[in-house]
Protein backbone atom coordinates (compact mmCIF):
# COMPACT_ATOMS: atom_id res chain seq x y z
CA UNK A 1 0.00 0.00 0.00
CA UNK A 2 3.01 2.31 -0.37
CA UNK A 3 2.34 3.11 -4.05
CA UNK A 4 2.85 6.90 -4.32
CA UNK A 5 0.09 7.21 -6.93
CA UNK A 6 -2.54 5.82 -4.58
CA UNK A 7 -3.97 7.78 -1.67
CA UNK A 8 -2.77 6.20 1.57
CA UNK A 9 -5.16 7.23 4.34
CA UNK A 10 -3.50 5.11 7.01
CA UNK A 11 -0.08 6.73 7.10
CA UNK A 12 -1.38 9.69 9.12
CA UNK A 13 -1.90 7.41 12.13
CA UNK A 14 1.70 6.16 12.33
CA UNK A 15 3.47 6.80 15.62
CA UNK A 16 6.90 8.31 15.16
CA UNK A 17 9.62 8.88 17.74
CA UNK A 18 10.58 12.44 18.53
CA UNK A 19 12.85 12.00 21.56
CA UNK A 20 13.52 8.28 21.85
CA UNK A 21 15.20 6.82 24.93
CA UNK A 22 17.42 4.23 23.28
CA UNK A 23 15.44 1.23 22.08
CA UNK A 24 13.02 0.99 25.00
CA UNK A 25 10.13 2.70 23.25
CA UNK A 26 9.63 4.95 26.27
CA UNK A 27 10.68 8.21 24.68
CA UNK A 28 8.54 11.09 23.48
CA UNK A 29 6.56 10.05 20.42
CA UNK A 30 4.23 12.26 18.43
CA UNK A 31 1.29 10.78 20.37
CA UNK A 32 2.98 11.60 23.69
CA UNK A 33 3.79 15.12 22.48
CA UNK A 34 0.18 15.84 21.58
CA UNK A 35 -1.12 14.40 24.82
CA UNK A 36 1.28 16.70 26.68
CA UNK A 37 0.13 19.64 24.55
CA UNK A 38 -3.52 18.76 25.25
CA UNK A 39 -3.19 18.63 29.02
CA UNK A 40 -0.85 21.65 28.97
CA UNK A 41 -3.33 23.74 27.01
CA UNK A 42 -6.28 22.74 29.20
CA UNK A 43 -4.40 23.41 32.45
CA UNK A 44 -2.89 26.67 31.22
CA UNK A 45 -6.22 27.99 29.97
CA UNK A 46 -8.18 27.08 33.10
CA UNK A 47 -5.52 28.41 35.47
CA UNK A 48 -4.84 31.66 33.61
CA UNK A 49 -8.48 32.45 32.90
CA UNK A 50 -9.57 32.04 36.52
CA UNK A 51 -6.58 33.77 38.09
CA UNK A 52 -8.45 36.99 38.86
CA UNK A 53 -11.55 35.22 40.16
CA UNK A 54 -13.67 38.23 39.45
CA UNK A 55 -17.33 37.98 40.46
CA UNK A 56 -18.40 39.34 37.09
CA UNK A 57 -16.32 37.20 34.75
CA UNK A 58 -14.29 38.55 31.90
CA UNK A 59 -14.41 36.75 28.57
CA UNK A 60 -11.81 34.07 29.28
CA UNK A 61 -13.23 33.28 32.70
CA UNK A 62 -16.69 33.16 31.19
CA UNK A 63 -15.68 30.32 28.88
CA UNK A 64 -14.21 28.37 31.80
CA UNK A 65 -17.39 28.93 33.80
CA UNK A 66 -19.54 27.82 30.86
CA UNK A 67 -17.53 24.62 30.52
CA UNK A 68 -17.77 24.00 34.27
CA UNK A 69 -21.51 24.59 34.29
CA UNK A 70 -22.07 22.40 31.24
CA UNK A 71 -20.28 19.41 32.74
CA UNK A 72 -21.73 20.04 36.22
CA UNK A 73 -25.29 20.04 34.83
CA UNK A 74 -24.53 16.83 32.96
CA UNK A 75 -23.13 15.12 36.06
CA UNK A 76 -25.93 16.19 38.40
CA UNK A 77 -28.53 15.31 35.76
CA UNK A 78 -27.23 11.77 35.41
CA UNK A 79 -25.73 10.93 38.78
CA UNK A 80 -27.48 13.25 41.21
CA UNK A 81 -25.90 15.53 43.83
CA UNK A 82 -23.66 12.73 45.03
CA UNK A 83 -22.24 12.46 41.56
CA UNK A 84 -20.48 15.79 42.02
CA UNK A 85 -17.87 13.85 43.98
CA UNK A 86 -16.74 12.63 40.57
CA UNK A 87 -16.95 16.01 38.89
CA UNK A 88 -13.14 16.51 38.59
CA UNK A 89 -12.85 13.06 36.96
CA UNK A 90 -15.66 13.62 34.45
CA UNK A 91 -14.52 17.18 33.72
CA UNK A 92 -10.96 16.02 33.05
CA UNK A 93 -12.19 13.27 30.75
CA UNK A 94 -14.47 15.66 28.88
CA UNK A 95 -11.81 18.34 28.42
CA UNK A 96 -9.12 15.85 27.41
CA UNK A 97 -11.27 14.14 24.78
CA UNK A 98 -12.65 17.46 23.49
CA UNK A 99 -9.27 19.19 23.14
CA UNK A 100 -7.55 16.06 21.79
CA UNK A 101 -10.25 15.69 19.12
CA UNK A 102 -10.06 19.37 18.23
CA UNK A 103 -6.26 19.24 17.97
CA UNK A 104 -6.70 16.43 15.49
CA UNK A 105 -8.71 18.69 13.21
CA UNK A 106 -5.74 21.04 12.73
CA UNK A 107 -3.78 20.08 9.60
CA UNK A 108 -0.57 18.15 10.23
CA UNK A 109 -1.41 17.61 13.90
CA UNK A 110 -1.64 14.09 15.26
CA UNK A 111 -4.99 12.83 16.58
CA UNK A 112 -4.40 11.15 19.90
CA UNK A 113 -7.88 9.62 20.22
CA UNK A 114 -7.59 7.85 16.88
CA UNK A 115 -5.62 5.09 18.57
CA UNK A 116 -7.55 2.33 20.32
CA UNK A 117 -4.97 2.09 23.10
CA UNK A 118 -5.63 5.68 24.19
CA UNK A 119 -9.42 5.37 24.18
CA UNK A 120 -9.24 1.91 25.73
CA UNK A 121 -7.07 3.25 28.56
CA UNK A 122 -9.64 6.00 29.23
CA UNK A 123 -12.56 3.56 29.07
CA UNK A 124 -10.84 1.02 31.33
CA UNK A 125 -10.13 3.83 33.79
CA UNK A 126 -13.85 4.65 33.88
CA UNK A 127 -14.78 0.98 34.21
CA UNK A 128 -12.34 0.33 37.05
CA UNK A 129 -13.46 3.46 38.91
CA UNK A 130 -17.10 2.35 38.57
CA UNK A 131 -16.47 -1.21 39.75
CA UNK A 132 -14.13 -0.29 42.61
CA UNK A 133 -16.30 2.57 43.87
CA UNK A 134 -19.43 0.42 43.48
CA UNK A 135 -18.02 -2.29 45.71
CA UNK A 136 -16.43 0.14 48.17
CA UNK A 137 -19.66 2.09 48.62
CA UNK A 138 -22.28 -0.64 48.41
CA UNK A 139 -20.45 -3.83 49.31
CA UNK A 140 -22.03 -6.98 47.86
CA UNK A 141 -25.27 -5.01 47.26
CA UNK A 142 -23.55 -3.63 44.19
CA UNK A 143 -24.48 -6.89 42.47
CA UNK A 144 -28.12 -5.81 42.68
CA UNK A 145 -27.23 -3.95 39.51
CA UNK A 146 -27.54 -7.20 37.60
CA UNK A 147 -30.94 -8.11 39.04
CA UNK A 148 -33.53 -5.67 37.69
CA UNK A 149 -36.62 -5.29 39.86
CA UNK A 150 -39.85 -6.91 38.80
CA UNK A 151 -38.34 -9.85 36.91
CA UNK A 152 -40.11 -13.23 37.47
CA UNK A 153 -37.99 -15.86 39.21
CA UNK A 154 -37.87 -18.42 36.42
CA UNK A 155 -36.25 -16.04 33.95
CA UNK A 156 -33.95 -14.35 36.45
CA UNK A 157 -30.78 -16.41 35.75
CA UNK A 158 -30.95 -15.66 32.04
CA UNK A 159 -31.56 -11.95 32.61
CA UNK A 160 -28.71 -11.79 35.13
CA UNK A 161 -26.28 -13.37 32.65
CA UNK A 162 -27.37 -10.96 29.93
CA UNK A 163 -26.96 -8.01 32.30
CA UNK A 164 -23.45 -9.12 33.30
CA UNK A 165 -22.40 -9.50 29.66
CA UNK A 166 -23.77 -6.08 28.76
CA UNK A 167 -22.01 -4.57 31.79
CA UNK A 168 -18.70 -6.12 30.77
CA UNK A 169 -19.12 -4.82 27.23
CA UNK A 170 -19.29 -1.21 28.48
CA UNK A 171 -15.55 -0.41 28.33
CA UNK A 172 -15.36 -1.96 24.87
CA UNK A 173 -18.28 0.00 23.47
CA UNK A 174 -17.14 3.21 25.18
CA UNK A 175 -13.64 2.97 23.74
CA UNK A 176 -14.58 1.70 20.28
CA UNK A 177 -17.29 4.36 19.84
CA UNK A 178 -14.79 7.21 20.31
CA UNK A 179 -11.94 5.48 18.46
CA UNK A 180 -13.92 4.36 15.43
CA UNK A 181 -15.73 7.69 15.05
CA UNK A 182 -12.50 9.68 15.01
CA UNK A 183 -10.62 7.12 12.89
CA UNK A 184 -13.41 6.88 10.33
CA UNK A 185 -13.69 10.65 10.13
CA UNK A 186 -10.02 11.21 9.51
CA UNK A 187 -9.75 8.41 6.95
CA UNK A 188 -12.76 9.81 5.09
CA UNK A 189 -11.23 13.28 5.09
CA UNK A 190 -7.95 11.92 3.73
CA UNK A 191 -9.68 9.89 1.02
CA UNK A 192 -11.81 12.82 -0.18
CA UNK A 193 -8.83 15.14 -0.14
CA UNK A 194 -7.01 12.55 -2.23
CA UNK A 195 -9.86 12.64 -4.73
CA UNK A 196 -9.33 16.39 -5.15
CA UNK A 197 -5.65 15.86 -5.89
CA UNK A 198 -6.13 12.92 -8.24
CA UNK A 199 -8.87 14.71 -10.19
CA UNK A 200 -6.71 17.82 -10.39
CA UNK A 201 -4.12 15.76 -12.20
CA UNK A 202 -6.46 15.27 -15.16
CA UNK A 203 -5.94 18.67 -16.79
CA UNK A 204 -8.34 21.62 -17.04
CA UNK A 205 -11.58 19.61 -16.91
CA UNK A 206 -10.10 17.77 -13.95
CA UNK A 207 -9.62 21.05 -12.13
CA UNK A 208 -13.28 21.91 -12.69
CA UNK A 209 -14.41 18.45 -11.64
CA UNK A 210 -12.22 18.58 -8.55
CA UNK A 211 -14.52 21.30 -7.15
CA UNK A 212 -17.06 18.61 -6.19
CA UNK A 213 -14.81 16.56 -3.90
CA UNK A 214 -13.44 19.86 -2.57
CA UNK A 215 -16.94 20.94 -1.52
CA UNK A 216 -17.52 17.50 -0.01
CA UNK A 217 -14.24 17.75 1.91
CA UNK A 218 -15.29 21.12 3.34
CA UNK A 219 -18.65 19.66 4.36
CA UNK A 220 -17.07 16.61 5.93
CA UNK A 221 -14.58 18.80 7.82
CA UNK A 222 -17.54 20.68 9.33
CA UNK A 223 -19.15 17.34 10.20
CA UNK A 224 -15.90 16.19 11.81
CA UNK A 225 -15.84 19.26 14.07
CA UNK A 226 -19.36 18.38 15.16
CA UNK A 227 -18.45 14.72 15.70
CA UNK A 228 -15.36 15.70 17.72
CA UNK A 229 -17.40 17.78 20.16
CA UNK A 230 -20.30 15.29 20.20
CA UNK A 231 -18.09 12.30 20.98
CA UNK A 232 -16.49 14.17 23.88
CA UNK A 233 -19.97 14.98 25.23
CA UNK A 234 -21.19 11.39 24.79
CA UNK A 235 -18.08 9.96 26.46
CA UNK A 236 -18.55 12.19 29.49
CA UNK A 237 -22.32 11.60 29.59
CA UNK A 238 -21.92 7.81 29.50
CA UNK A 239 -19.25 8.06 32.21
CA UNK A 240 -21.73 9.96 34.40
CA UNK A 241 -24.41 7.35 33.75
CA UNK A 242 -22.07 4.48 34.63
CA UNK A 243 -21.06 6.34 37.80
CA UNK A 244 -24.75 6.66 38.62
CA UNK A 245 -24.90 2.86 38.45
CA UNK A 246 -22.07 2.68 40.97
CA UNK A 247 -23.63 5.22 43.35
CA UNK A 248 -27.22 3.97 43.11
CA UNK A 249 -27.14 0.34 41.98
CA UNK A 250 -30.33 -1.37 40.94
CA UNK A 251 -32.66 -0.10 38.21
CA UNK B 1 -9.91 -17.60 -3.62
CA UNK B 2 -6.85 -15.66 -2.51
CA UNK B 3 -6.83 -13.95 0.84
CA UNK B 4 -6.53 -10.48 -0.76
CA UNK B 5 -9.71 -10.95 -2.78
CA UNK B 6 -11.57 -12.35 0.21
CA UNK B 7 -10.51 -9.32 2.27
CA UNK B 8 -12.01 -6.89 -0.22
CA UNK B 9 -15.22 -8.90 -0.54
CA UNK B 10 -15.49 -9.07 3.25
CA UNK B 11 -14.95 -5.33 3.57
CA UNK B 12 -17.74 -4.70 1.09
CA UNK B 13 -20.09 -7.07 2.87
CA UNK B 14 -19.37 -5.43 6.22
CA UNK B 15 -20.84 -2.20 4.91
CA UNK B 16 -24.32 -3.75 4.88
CA UNK B 17 -24.38 -3.27 8.63
CA UNK B 18 -24.62 0.47 8.18
CA UNK B 19 -28.12 0.09 6.68
CA UNK B 20 -29.53 -0.92 10.07
CA UNK B 21 -27.71 1.89 11.84
CA UNK B 22 -28.99 4.42 9.32
CA UNK B 23 -32.60 3.28 9.87
CA UNK B 24 -32.07 3.47 13.63
CA UNK B 25 -30.69 7.01 13.53
CA UNK B 26 -33.53 8.12 11.25
CA UNK B 27 -36.00 6.55 13.70
CA UNK B 28 -34.62 8.58 16.58
CA UNK B 29 -34.70 11.90 14.78
CA UNK B 30 -38.11 11.30 13.19
CA UNK B 31 -39.66 10.43 16.55
CA UNK B 32 -38.07 13.50 18.11
CA UNK B 33 -39.37 15.71 15.32
CA UNK B 34 -42.90 14.37 15.46
CA UNK B 35 -42.92 14.72 19.23
CA UNK B 36 -41.46 18.23 19.06
CA UNK B 37 -44.04 19.34 16.52
CA UNK B 38 -46.84 18.17 18.79
CA UNK B 39 -45.35 19.63 21.97
CA UNK B 40 -42.81 22.32 21.09
CA UNK B 41 -42.46 23.49 24.69
CA UNK B 42 -41.09 20.12 25.81
CA UNK B 43 -38.61 19.79 22.93
CA UNK B 44 -35.56 21.67 24.32
CA UNK B 45 -35.67 19.58 27.49
CA UNK B 46 -35.30 16.39 25.50
CA UNK B 47 -32.52 17.69 23.27
CA UNK B 48 -29.74 16.06 25.27
CA UNK B 49 -31.59 12.72 25.20
CA UNK B 50 -31.78 13.12 21.45
CA UNK B 51 -28.06 13.69 21.07
CA UNK B 52 -27.25 10.80 23.41
CA UNK B 53 -29.55 8.38 21.56
CA UNK B 54 -28.09 9.49 18.23
CA UNK B 55 -24.53 8.91 19.42
CA UNK B 56 -25.08 5.41 20.81
CA UNK B 57 -27.02 4.34 17.70
CA UNK B 58 -24.46 5.76 15.30
CA UNK B 59 -21.76 3.90 17.23
CA UNK B 60 -23.13 0.60 15.92
CA UNK B 61 -22.88 1.79 12.34
CA UNK B 62 -19.34 2.91 13.05
CA UNK B 63 -18.58 -0.55 14.47
CA UNK B 64 -19.47 -2.08 11.10
CA UNK B 65 -17.30 0.50 9.32
CA UNK B 66 -14.53 -0.43 11.74
CA UNK B 67 -14.84 -4.11 10.74
CA UNK B 68 -14.48 -3.09 7.11
CA UNK B 69 -11.37 -1.02 7.92
CA UNK B 70 -9.91 -3.86 9.98
CA UNK B 71 -10.34 -6.23 7.05
CA UNK B 72 -8.75 -3.80 4.61
CA UNK B 73 -5.82 -2.46 6.58
CA UNK B 74 -5.10 -4.67 9.53
CA UNK B 75 -5.67 -8.28 8.49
Amino acid sequence: MADPNVVDPIHQFAITDILPIGNSGLGITNAALFMILTTGLISAYLIISTQRRSLVPNRLQLVSEMLYEFVANMVTGSAGREGMKFFPFVFSLFMFVLVANMFGMIPFFFTVTSHIIVTFALAMLVFIVVVVYGFVRNGPKFLKLFVPSGVPMYILPLVAVIEVISFLSRPISLSVRLFANILAGHITLKVFAGFVVSMGGLGFLGWLGALLPLALTVGITALEFLVAALQAYVFALLTSMYLNDAIHPGH
Amino acid sequence: MEAEAAKFIGAGLACFGMAGAAIGVANIFSNFLSGALRNPAAAPGQFSNLIFGFAVTEALGIFSFLVALLLLFVV
